[in-house]
């Protein structure tokens, strides 16, 4: 990546149009009998109008509560602690119960990892969509089953009349979740939190969806999270990409230059355990050690144990800092980019949380 | 145990010495029917041309898995891999066809055979949360086989949980807690932990690592491999995931709706695939290096498995489809050594 290029991108960040949503130093923890669990433990970043930012990390790391804790759906013994859920400007952790509603499901959707979470197992999966059509718009009957209809083909669900007409555990998982894709689709919302939602899906089906969403971006200007694993679906569909552990994102930035030149150790090692980077048939690389327990994080760098790069002053705890115009990482001792371009900006000592 | 060394035998007997197939189908088939509801019902007896659904989910398929094996399965959404998966692990009826395990008809065994064939048949669920009972605390989802069989006694049984936690990643310092209470990815470990703290023999891994991040993927997936070297394990595993399937499988098993369209060695598959689907599958593989690319909606009509096409049932979507295709269904044949294919463009080459 040349400097003017990083210029560019800095530049048009700086004059882009307030973001769709705005996360700033989100915190939410469950209070359970073995201690606090603080699964979001300072999370921000922002998502513009049509943009997708591609959400990714350690299993448990926390992406699936930040999605809950947007779409207002954290359950007790978790709750917010901390910090602001901007969309459009608007403080959403600060929103009533009934207000929530309204925007849920309406404008702010979202696709969730497990698809029996959307589907209710005892009802036909036309009567759940015409709901949800009816719920929020004032239209027939008749043009709710032709909207959920078109929404179904949209996903590549073959002969849509019939097969509307059964009950989720009649459906293959892939199917399942795409009927779960279509049901946040319905009212083309303004944001979409889309947890996992091609996992089960195969390559084919996949990019149909794939091209659905980025049509819909385009057309709509829905603005996009989208939680996953596979960093090559992030590589061809988001703009930025946000890299999560142990509750905290600890790297942030364009998705080209996260991916070619990723700065935080965790995410060196998270793309160096790609299947596709290592030797057919060989042992994966897999980053040693195993995920500290939320309730008991070392204090310092959560990440110090597992580190090949740590030294003694990772013992404090590093803040979410910009090390090169538009990259943030959290990290003393980053990886330095290989293409000369030293790291410029300086690591200062994230407040304890 | 003496049921094993009986069917152990009984089985090496049947197959020969060298890697005995573990299990085989033959001409398997499930139909799934959904019968009529009281409208439909009535609907039908005024005269309205209504009536029963059948899917048929797995339509005739030949499958061997040998000892020592690991057979990657793939294939579009919904065309059948859990379906056939959960047949071949004993816990679904096929509706036609014949299973043998170990060489004998699966539904010939004895009660006392045909349990112990189920417990070194273990299956890890594509679906975590809707495989795991959410009112047993996690020790116990994971416990409570391995001591009903006697591979653990009441004494050792802690450590026992705590290892086969820890072996799949898992703190055991959770191990009083229940499901609900888990990331995606920690319940999916939840479901191999329990699979594999029966020792079993045979593993269908059914999407058992999609929930994961690649590290703790890569994790998962070299324990796979080393358990295969140490005790000799077999794997059947679905998955979407192509770079998975090619980094771990010794041969490939394709499926389009409710059929095999190609089978080969993996090495084979991914360097010269044969069949229009394997193709079109491979092309839109997602690729790391790629960037901000568009993607591509499927070309052609998606069939329903309600009313397969005739023929080939890729046709409708096929680029090279003639009219043979629309007609005969292509059978599955060799075209190289170890590699079968079912397209008709293989004729006309010959
Ligand atoms: N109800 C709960 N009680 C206690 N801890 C919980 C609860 N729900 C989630 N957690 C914990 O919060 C952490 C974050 O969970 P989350 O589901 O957000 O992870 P994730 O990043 O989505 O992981 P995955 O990729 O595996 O889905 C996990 O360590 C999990 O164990
Ligand atoms: N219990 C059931 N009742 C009726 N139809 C079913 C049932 N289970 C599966 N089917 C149908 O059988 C077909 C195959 O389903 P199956 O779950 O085996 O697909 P799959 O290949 O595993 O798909 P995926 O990749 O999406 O998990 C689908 O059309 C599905 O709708
Ligand atoms: S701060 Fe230290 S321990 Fe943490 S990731 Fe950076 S080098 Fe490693
Ligand atoms: S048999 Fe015909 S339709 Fe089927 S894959 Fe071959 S060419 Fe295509
Ligand atoms: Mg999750
Ligand atoms: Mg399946």
């Amino acid at each position: 990546m040349s400097q003017t290029q990083m210029q560019t991108s800095s530049r048009a960040a700086a004059t882009a149009a307030a973001p769709t949503l705005e996360v700033r130093d989100l915190q939410t923890h469950f209070f359970t009998r073995a201690g606090v669990v603080k699964a979001v433990d300072g999370v921000s970043f922002t998502v513009g109008r049509g943009k997708v930012l591609g959400l990714v990390g350690e299993s448990g790391s926390g992406k699936t509560v930040t999605g809950f804790s947007i779409l207002g759906l954290v359950d007790a013994p978790g709750r917010i602690v901390g910090g602001e859920i901007l969309f459009h400007g608007q403080n959403l952790a600060r929103l009533k119960e009934e207000e929530m509603r309204q925007l849920r499901g309406n404008r702010i959707a979202m696709i969730f990892q497990d698809p029996m979470m959307t589907l209710n197992p005892v009802l036909r999966v036309d009567t759940q969509m015409i709901e949800t059509v009816l719920a929020h718009t004032k239209v027939s009957k008749e043009e709710a089953r032709q909207r959920a209809r078109d929404t179904l083909g949209m996903v590549g669900i073959p002969s849509p009349d019939e097969r509307l007409k059964s009950y989720p555990h009649q459906f293959s998982g892939g199917m399942r979740q795409r009927v779960a894709i279509a049901i946040a689709l319905l009212h083309r919302p303004e944001l979409i939190v889309a947890d996992e939602p091609t996992t089960a899906l195969d390559v084919t089906i996949q990019a149909q969806i794939l091209a659905e969403v980025q049509k819909l971006c385009a057309e709509t200007g829905t603005a996009m999270i989208w939680v996953t694993h596979d960093l090559s679906v992030v590589a061809g569909l988001a703009d930025d990409i946000a890299v999560m552990y142990a509750g905290r994102v600890v790297e942030r930035g364009a998705v080209s230059e996260v991916l070619d030149q990723p700065l935080h150790p965790y995410t060196h090692g998270l793309i160096g355990s790609v299947p596709s980077r290592n030797k057919r048939g060989e042992k994966l690389r897999q980053i040693p050690g195993m995920t500290p327990s939320l309730l008991s994080l070392p204090p310092g760098c959560a990440f110090r144990t597992r580190c090949p790069r740590a030294q003694e002053d990772c013992a404090r705890d590093p803040a979410l800092s910009e090390l090169l115009p538009g990259r943030l990482a959290r990290c003393f001792h980053p990886h330095v980019a290989t293409h000369g371009s030293a790291v410029q900006g300086s690591v200062t000592q994230g407040s304890p949380a | 145990m003496s049921t094993t060394s009986t069917v152990r035998s009984a089985a090496s007997v049947a197959a020969g010495e060298a890697a005995a197939p573990i299990i085989e189908l033959r001409n398997v088939s499930k139909r799934f029917s959904k019968k009529l509801d009281f409208a439909g019902k009535i609907a039908q007896k005024l005269g309205a041309p209504v009536k029963d659904e059948t899917v048929h989910a797995v339509d005739g398929v030949d499958l061997v898995v040998r000892k020592g094996e690991v057979v990657g399965l793939v294939g579009e959404s919904g065309c059948g891999k859990s379906t056939l998966g959960r047949m071949v692990a004993g816990i679904m009826p096929a509706s036609g066809g014949e299973i043998f395990w170990h060489g004998r008809p699966l539904n010939s065994l004895s009660g006392a055979e045909a349990r112990h064939a189920k417990l070194q048949t273990q299956m890890i669920f594509q679906d975590p949360y809707a495989s795991l009972n959410p009112r047993m605390r996690v020790a116990d989802i994971v416990g409570e086989a391995p001591l009903v069989h006697g591979l653990t006694r009441r004494a050792e049984w802690d450590a026992y949980v705590d290892n086969q936690m820890r072996r799949a990643g898992l703190d055991p310092a959770f191990k009083r807690r229940y499901p609900h209470q888990f990331s995606g990815g920690q319940r999916q470990r939840i479901g191999i932990a329990r699979a594999l703290a029966v020792q079993p023999e045979f593993i269908v891994c059914d999407e058992a690592v999609a929930a994961l991040d690649v590290s703790i993927q890569a994790q998962i997936l070299n324990l796979f491999m080393e358990l295969r070297q140490e005790l000799n394990l077999t794997y059947l595993f679905i998955s979407h995931d192509l770079g998975v399937v090619e980094h771990l499988s010794d041969r490939v098993v394709i499926m389009y709706l409710g059929r095999v369209v190609e089978e080969a060695p993996a090495e084979e598959i991914f360097a010269r695939a044969n069949h229009p689907y394997t193709q079109a599958l491979l092309a839109e593989v997602p690729r790391i290096e790629a960037r901000k690319k568009s993607f591509a909606g499927i070309k052609g009509e998606i069939p329903s498995p309600l009313a397969p096409p005739p023929g080939c049932h890729f046709h409708p979507r096929c680029p090279h489809a003639f009219d043979r295709c629309r007609v005969e269904r292509p059978a599955l044949k060799e075209i190289a050594p170890g590699h079968k294919s079912a397209c008709h463009l293989n004729d006309k080459v010959a």
